[in-house]
């Protein structure tokens, strides 16, 4: 028994340094939720792009719940002392695993080639902690998008909602005709992310910095808080009965298939899209949420780099480099939905809302309404989001009242500090 | 037990004729009664290996437990050949290995040191020997999430961290709770006098468990294989946070190619792959079923 | 040699269990958000816990979730075990179908268990195409109901097993008192209540004990089925642990959650031992 292991043990040994001299000589380990078809394949090209630079790619997908699981193997990794070379985070994520101090260090290669020069400010402050880059960014999504089907609004005689009122305007006449207005799915992300667009386009870029990225009390506790949890309410209304639980890309489909008018939803949606052969732009109409136009609300996958020892650094060098190539940005975001994180890949070969996103992307830069986004990950840290998705979601499954929801708010979040 | 609802029944209440017919309706009740949650029980079961047969326009025009009007395993070669999880396009197949070689090992351990511990518990008295089984016992209820990371930082000190060993050495761990409650409960069943009969004609430790207790007790170690097996097959947990991606069970590859959080959902795919991760537990399960009921009846209701 | 092989197996349940165990319960008396720090902070954790809305949801959901699934898959498991004593034809069928969902893991059925109970999609929408169109089946949606739907996943699952448990209970009932009973002219719901049933106590004890540790460690079902939701109306104890501890960095509230749960354990299952082994026959 105890030989026999003894033995395995050798054999497994010998077996790991055998093969480690048959592959490359470099490798890189890279944990992601990335594995539905199109994102795979938008790291395939990643995969591609190292091994032809000699650095042999050993996969790590974990899917589920939007990260939370790759998460939580995150930590058992780390905790073994065993972290992967690279692993998909979202930008509060990176914060706060730059502040365990377990990130590692890619300045050397960020100065060499000007990445400073070509993100932007908002994305790099959380790519770049005391002055080092620890972490590349991937893409550049816009969750603050409606998402509408062109011929049901042409049928009806509808214009694209501006505002929240002309939404609600809008929303009433197709239940009047027994369309059901909005696709949505009950999952806190997705309630959530709604609730941003409303905050949003009711209080405007001012009050969404204060209320949610600095969770003000006044502003938390003010009236334009309770007018946004009675804005969801009434959205509340304008969702189908069996809304719970459903995937948000089941919500698109009944978009596309014409069961409901319009959908509150991040450009990843066009992936949906472009796969039942629609036209984004054409057939389904990509405008900014109500009332958010001027303001860019985002949210970014970012590699974050762990420490590793020094004969891997190259082959980690090696890996941040490609993401930050344009060649890379533009491959993955072509097929990710998403426009790239470098601001000078041309947009020529976009579809015309991504291209509407670059262009409102540079003006939102200019005007500092480029904000993280609440609902995926930029916003706040976990545990403050996540005390926001439990009131956001409990108010639209419930008939808490919005001075109630407000309150809940405000006590749940002092809770969660 | 051989009681019989109905003849003998039948025979108490009434005599003569009627006693047909009341059989005849006594049996009718007894099957309908299982008749029906029984296709209560198989719907899901059915449900997915009907739609992992149909092509998703079918399924999303019709219903989910209607039949399929054409039979198709492209589904079912698709997911177990070439479908993509994450940037590797080879299909469950290489997971399916990778779960054998986790789960024989971890099974074959476990029963085996279960039934040690199961024997001394059992037969062997000594000061706080019940005390002590009880705290192995308790071991079963500890919810498995709080000993992700400790477990982690152990795995990482024994350099197994991320190694399929070092899945197997976890499962062997919370898996040794289980069989030696089993085995122990079994043991206790057996009667004392054989052992001390064995033990006055000179049988040592080792012989008393090989020649003597080892020979009975095949319903119990059926019943611990077919726990462990089933137990360890199934896991994701573990799988999802100590292995590395080239050696993740096949439950954290079925999780990935289901659970994706962008991309459309291509149902019958996922019903096939959810049918091929499951088949070797429900092979197991039917092949094994009646013996499992004896081991249970052999010992481990019994307490 | 009795010592020599109990030993590493005692020493491994005493590091991954109990050591564990206890290194839990520590980090619940700190201030750990993401990774363990130890820096004390008393018994404030506890409080936040009992403070945290999510928390309390997730106790009385453990309770009707708990108490519903004994009941329903002890009397459903014991009703099956009955019918199947009767010799019937196809036993092996029969067991074998009772038996199968407790080889399946939720990560396999979830699916397909969501579009059972989807009203858009399943049982409801069947029923409405075969004609019946003021059918509603609508708990999973309902946040009153949808824990009622986990009870039923969870039944579905478990009442297999303690069918079989309860069936070789049925099996090992000395057929002499039987027969005895069935001579004296005793009608035959009064020897099942009478006699058979108090005879399968040490079966029903173990299934109790089977069920109750399912139960408190129902986690797959809930993230199957609901993931929550709707709200957060589904919460159980297991989830609520899990997600403070990964996903919202807030470990030490996991841990403290995790000690309660742990506590409220012992205090069901150590009766139940203590009875147990002090009951048996010495060998």
């Amino acid at each position: 028994m105890r030989l026999s292991f003894k033995i395995t043990a050798l054999t497994a040994a010998l077996s790991a340094s055998v093969s480690g001299h048959a592959f490359a000589a470099e490798s890189v380990e890279v944990l992601h939720w990335w594995t539905s078809g199109g994102e795979a394949a938008a790291v395939g090209v990643l995969k591609d792009d190292l091994q032809k630079k000699g650095v042999s790619w050993q996969d790590m997908p974990v899917a589920g719940g939007g990260g939370e699981a790759a998460t939580t193997t995150l930590k058992a990794r780390v905790a073994a002392g065993n972290p992967p070379t690279a692993a998909q985070l979202l930008g509060m994520a990176v914060n706060e695993w730059s502040e365990q101090g377990l990130l590692g260090d890619l300045t050397s290669v960020a100065q060499k080639e000007g990445w400073d020069k070509v993100v932007p400010d908002q994305i790099k402050q959380f790519a770049v902690h005391d002055g080092k880059w620890q972490a590349v960014p991937v893409n550049i999504h816009r969750p603050n998008w409606l998402w509408i089907n062109a011929k049901v609004f042409k049928d009806n005689g509808l214009e694209p909602p501006k505002t929240w009122d002309e939404f609600n305007a809008v929303a009433e006449k197709l239940k009047a005709k027994g369309i059901t207005p909005l696709a949505h799915g009950g999952q806190p992300w997705q309630d959530t992310t709604i609730f941003d667009d409303v905050v949003l386009g009711l209080g405007g870029p001012e009050f969404y910095k204060k209320a949610i990225i600095e969770l003000d009390e006044t502003a938390l506790g003010s009236d334009t808080m309770v007018k946004v949890f009675d804005q969801m309410r009434k959205i509340r209304g304008y969702v189908d009965p069996n809304f719970s639980g459903r995937d948000w890309n089941l919500a698109t489909g009944m978009v596309l298939k014409g069961d409901a008018a319009m959908q509150l939803m991040g450009d990843w949606a066009k992936g949906e899209i472009v796969k039942a052969g629609m036209k984004p732009g054409v057939d389904i109409l990509c405008v900014t949420a109500p009332g958010t136009e001027g303001s860019f609300l985002f949210n970014t996958d970012f590699l974050a780099m762990f420490p590793v020892g020094a004969d891997k650094v190259d082959a980690q060098t090696k890996l941040a480099s490609s993401v930050m190539s344009p060649e890379f940005q533009q491959a993955f975001n072509l097929v990710k939905g998403s426009i790239p994180a470098r601001s000078d890949v041309p947009g020529d070969k976009f579809d015309a809302c991504a291209q509407k996103s670059m262009a409102d992307l540079k003006t939102a830069e200019k005007a500092g309404t480029l904000m993280g986004s609440l609902a995926h990950g930029h916003a706040e840290p976990a545990s403050i989001q996540r005390a926001i998705f439990d009131v956001v979601t409990q108010h639209i499954n419930s008939d808490m009242s919005s001075k109630d929801a407000v309150s809940a708010l405000i006590s749940s979040i002092q809770a969660a500090k | 037990m051989s009681l019989r609802l109905d003849a003998e029944s039948a025979a108490i209440l009434s005599k003569g004729t009627d006693i047909k017919v009341t059989r005849i309706l006594g049996r009718s009740f007894i099957y309908g009664c299982l008749i029906i949650p029984a296709a209560v029980f198989l719907a899901p079961l059915v449900s997915m290996i009907f739609t992992s047969l149909k092509s998703m326009d079918e399924i999303r025009s019709g219903n989910i437990l209607s039949f399929p009007k054409a039979i198709t395993f492209e589904a079912w070669k698709h997911v177990w050949h070439s479908a993509c999880i994450g940037v590797t396009c080879g299909g469950l197949k290489g997971y399916f290995g990778n779960s054998f070689l986790i789960v024989i090992p971890a099974t074959l351990l476990s029963v085996g040191f279960g039934a040690l511990n199961g024997y001394i518990f059992a037969n062997w008295r000594f000061r706080g020997d019940n005390i002590l089984f009880g705290l192995v016992l308790f071991g079963c209820f500890i919810p498995l999430q709080i000993v992700l990371i400790p477990m982690a930082g152990l795995l990482g000190q024994l350099k197994l961290a991320g190694t399929i060993p070092g899945l197997v050495l976890v499962h062997v761990v919370y898996g040794i709770c289980f069989t030696t409650m089993f085995f122990r409960n079994y043991f206790v069943t057996v009667p004392a006098e054989i052992f001390k009969a064995a033990r006055i004609d000179g049988a040592g430790f080792w012989a008393v468990f090989f020649r003597i207790l080892l020979p009975i007790s095949w319903p119990i170690v059926m019943v611990s294989i077919i726990w462990q097996f089933t137990g360890v097959w199934n896991d994701f947990l573990f799988g999802v946070s100590f292995a590395a991606g080239s050696s993740q069970p096949v439950t954290v590859a079925l999780n990935n190619l289901v659970n994706t959080s962008t991309g459309t959902k291509a149902y019958n795919e996922d019903m096939a792959a959810a049918m091929i991760a499951a088949l070797p537990t429900i092979i197991i399960y039917v092949a094994a079923g009646r013996y499992f009921l004896r081991g249970l009846m052999a010992g481990a209701v019994k307490g | 040699m009795p010592a020599i092989v109990l030993s590493p197996s005692l020493a491994v349940i005493t590091v991954c269990v109990y050591g564990f165990i206890a290194y839990t319960a520590l980090l619940s008396f700190t201030g750990s958000k993401m990774f363990a720090n130890f820096t004390f902070v008393g018994w404030r954790q506890y409080g936040r816990l009992f403070e945290n809305p999510r928390w309390i949801t997730a106790i009385e959901n453990m309770a009707i979730f708990g108490c519903l699934y004994i009941i329903g898959a002890t009397c459903l498991g014991l009703f099956i075990a009955i019918l199947i004593d009767q010799r019937i034809r196809f036993e092996g069928v029969f067991r074998a179908v009772f038996l199968y969902p407790m080889a399946l893991s939720f990560v396999v059925t979830g699916v397909i268990w969501q579009w059972l109970l989807n009203p858009g999609l399943g049982l409801e929408h069947m029923m409405r195409e075969l004609g019946w169109d003021s059918f509603s089946f609508q708990w999973l949606i309902e946040p009153d109901r949808a824990i009622y739907t986990i009870v039923i996943a969870g039944v579905w699952q478990v009442t297999g097993f303690v069918m079989a448990l309860l069936l070789a209970g049925l099996r090992g009932v000395d057929t002499e008192i039987l027969r005895a009973a069935r001579i004296d002219g005793a009608p035959i719901h009064k020897v099942y209540t009478r006699i058979i049933i108090p005879a399968l106590r040490p079966a029903f004890l173990t299934v109790f004990v089977i069920e109750a540790h399912l139960a408190i460690k129902s986690y797959d079902l809930v993230v199957a089925l609901t993931k929550g939701g709707p709200g957060v109306s589904t919460e159980l104890p297991s989830t609520f642990m899990y997600s403070m501890t990964f996903t919202r960095n807030e470990l030490a509230v996991g841990a403290a959650s995790a000690t309660v749960m742990l506590v409220t354990l012992a205090s069901i299952i150590i009766p139940y031992l203590y009875s147990e082994l002090r009951n048996e026959p010495a060998t």
